[in-house]
């Protein structure tokens, strides 16, 4: 579905990305893990455009994904649950759900997959009218993703979704990830909590200052004792 | 009657229809205040910019209506939309040309630009259209004065200003809260990243955004002919600035700041040359020193942007 090869993208001189290659299958669970400053981020705003890479190629569905305006992948079947959220905080939530099918055009569909985003988060019908800026932490990274699936995606990329958030809600959330695959949504989820999105992950890609360093199964990177030892926060035995 | 009374006796002679007179003036002179800061605000609110070509696209939009009216000959009715669309599209152009292709350069250049934009405008305007003042043809329907119920005589349009003001603001009102390109705006003037990956035009909204604007200056614009009827190449400067002003101390980036600024601005201005002739020398000073104080009081103005992030 999605194929990265060889990007490399610097700010200003300095490389965030130094010749990374990784691919997304279709109706996967891709985890893409690593320290902070990594380069995940980066990674996912590459992909949608937002950052222009020096060198490589990103292909989606067989079609080079690179010149294509940000404004665009949506259209084409992505979304993205930005790091830090970015819920519109001057709009209230359902104007939030609403604004993630900006493109889309068939009411009745908006009005059922609003029910579905409820559905999936009670919580923001009830607070469907509160402007987002007055929602908690959790909330507005409910309303996130919630607003991310308003555009029906066939990929949902995700940054660090469980971020600052109380064990409970990253259960949550972590659980209704599980959710969305099932209904057929492939996902790459970026993730600091190595252990949970392995655990859930179909293919995990642990990153490095820049580079991809380590590949596999979710439950191989697990036990992968390079992996505990630098992100599991366990002690080799 | 009391009112009467006290006005008479601490304002050396005003009478309550004075009074009321003053009143009906600053609200008509409010009104277009109000309809010029909405430009201000609105392209702040989207941009963070404060677009020094405002107040000459206003001034723009009193030639292009006496061209309409005067050298083409059209009635009223249908040169005052000509005009209307006109100078939208002249905003739209000015912000394509200017500030579009800075959209990613430090702020100081674009703002830079915007002083670039205004002198542009104001020398094509002093070039192409003359630098004497001319007469801005006023239709007959929009003169006249009505006598009132206590032998008090207004103009008519002191009335029709802030009737039109009224319809211009409530579609705006309701095309920014209530429609899905609203949002978009709403949208793009809280995070132009996150609207692009919801699929929104950014370039379009902000030059939409610009249009409006544009327009409603334009509304203003030809009512300010027909309240003060000569027009200039530097008409627009000090309007400009003034509601610049509003826009401030009503809180920029907020519409109905704009509206409380421009109201306050222009019913204060009347008030201080009526109660305190002395001071009608400074009654431009008097939007200035208003800003100082607001700024020294509540720096965000009186409505001002909340900002509510969390963590
Ligand atoms: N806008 C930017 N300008 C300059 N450097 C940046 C920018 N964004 C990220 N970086 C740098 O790129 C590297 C990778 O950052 P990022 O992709 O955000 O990492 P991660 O998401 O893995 O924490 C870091 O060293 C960071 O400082
Ligand atoms: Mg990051």
């Amino acid at each position: 579905m999605l194929k990265i090869d060889n990007l490399v993208v610097s700010y200003g001189g300095i490389e965030a990305l130094k010749g990374i290659s990784m691919e997304v299958e279709d109706g996967k669970i891709v985890t893409l893990i690593g320290a902070n400053g990594a380069g995940k981020s980066t990674t996912l705003r590459t992909i949608m455009g937002l950052v222009k890479p020096v060198s490589g190629t990103i292909v989606y569905n067989d079609r080079d994904l690179l010149s294509e305006k940000t404004q665009n992948m949506v259209c084409r079947g992505i979304a993205l649950v930005p790091e830090g959220r970015r819920v519109f905080a001057n709009l209230t939530v359902l104007e939030n759900i609403k604004i993630g099918a900006f493109i889309r055009k068939d009411e009745k569909g908006i009005k059922q997959d609003i029910e579905w985003v409820y559905s999936l988060f009670p919580i923001l019908e009830k607070r469907s009218w509160q402007l987002a800026g007055t929602l908690s932490g959790g909330e507005q990274q409910m309303l996130a993703v919630g607003r991310a699936l308003m555009s029906r995606p066939k990929l949902l990329m995700m940054d660090e979704p469980s971020l600052g958030l109380a064990p409970l809600v990253v259960k949550d959330i972590f659980r209704i990830i599980q959710e969305i695959h099932k209904q057929g949504v492939t996902i790459l989820l970026i993730e600091q909590n190595a252990n949970a999105a392995l655990h859930i992950a179909d293919v995990g890609y642990v990153m490095e200052t820049g580079k991809i360093t380590l590949k596999g199964p979710g439950k191989e990177l697990l036990s992968n004792e390079d992996i505990k030892r630098a992100y599991l926060g366990q002690s080799k035995k | 009657m009391t009112l009467d009374w006290l006005l008479q006796h601490l304002f050396n002679g005003m009478t309550l229809n004075m009074f009321l007179q003053h009143l009906l003036n600053g609200i008509s002179l409010g009104s277009l205040y109000a309809l010029i800061a909405i430009g201000y605000t609105m392209v702040y609110g989207i941009l963070r910019l404060i677009n020094f070509a405002h107040g000459d696209i206003f001034m723009t939009a009193t030639y292009f209506a006496f061209f309409g009216v005067v050298t083409f000959g059209m009635p009223w009715y249908v040169a005052f939309p000509i005009v209307l669309v006109m100078t939208g599209l002249l905003g739209m152009l000015v912000e394509a040309a200017a500030y579009r292709p800075l959209r990613d350069a430090p702020k100081i250049s674009i703002l830079i630009s915007s002083i670039g934009a205004s002198f542009l405008l104001e020398n094509l305007a002093t070039v192409i259209f003359g630098g004497v003042p001319r007469p801005f043809p006023t239709p007959e329907i929009f003169t006249g004065v009505v006598t009132l119920g206590n032998g008090l005589m207004v103009q008519k349009l002191i009335f029709y200003i802030p009737a039109v003001t009224l319809v211009f603001l409530v579609a705006l009102l309701y095309l920014i809260n209530k429609t899905k390109t609203g949002m978009a705006m709403r949208a793009v003037s809280k995070d132009h990243e996150t609207a692009k990956v919801m699929g929104i035009n950014v370039n379009r909204t902000i030059s939409l955004t610009f249009g409006i604007g544009s327009m409603l200056a334009a509304v203003g614009g030809i009512m300010w002919g027909m309240k003060y009827p000569q027009i200039a190449p530097l008409m627009g400067v000090i309007p400009g600035l003034k509601c610049f002003i509003a826009a401030v101390i009503g809180g920029i980036g907020d519409i109905k700041g704009a509206v409380l600024g421009g109201f306050i601005l222009g019913i204060g201005e009347i008030m201080l040359v009526a109660f305190l002739p002395n001071l009608t020398g400074y009654r431009d000073a008097f939007a200035f020193v208003l800003l100082i104080v607001i700024l020294l009081c509540k720096p965000t103005g009186i409505v001002g942007e909340k900002i509510a992030e969390k963590v």
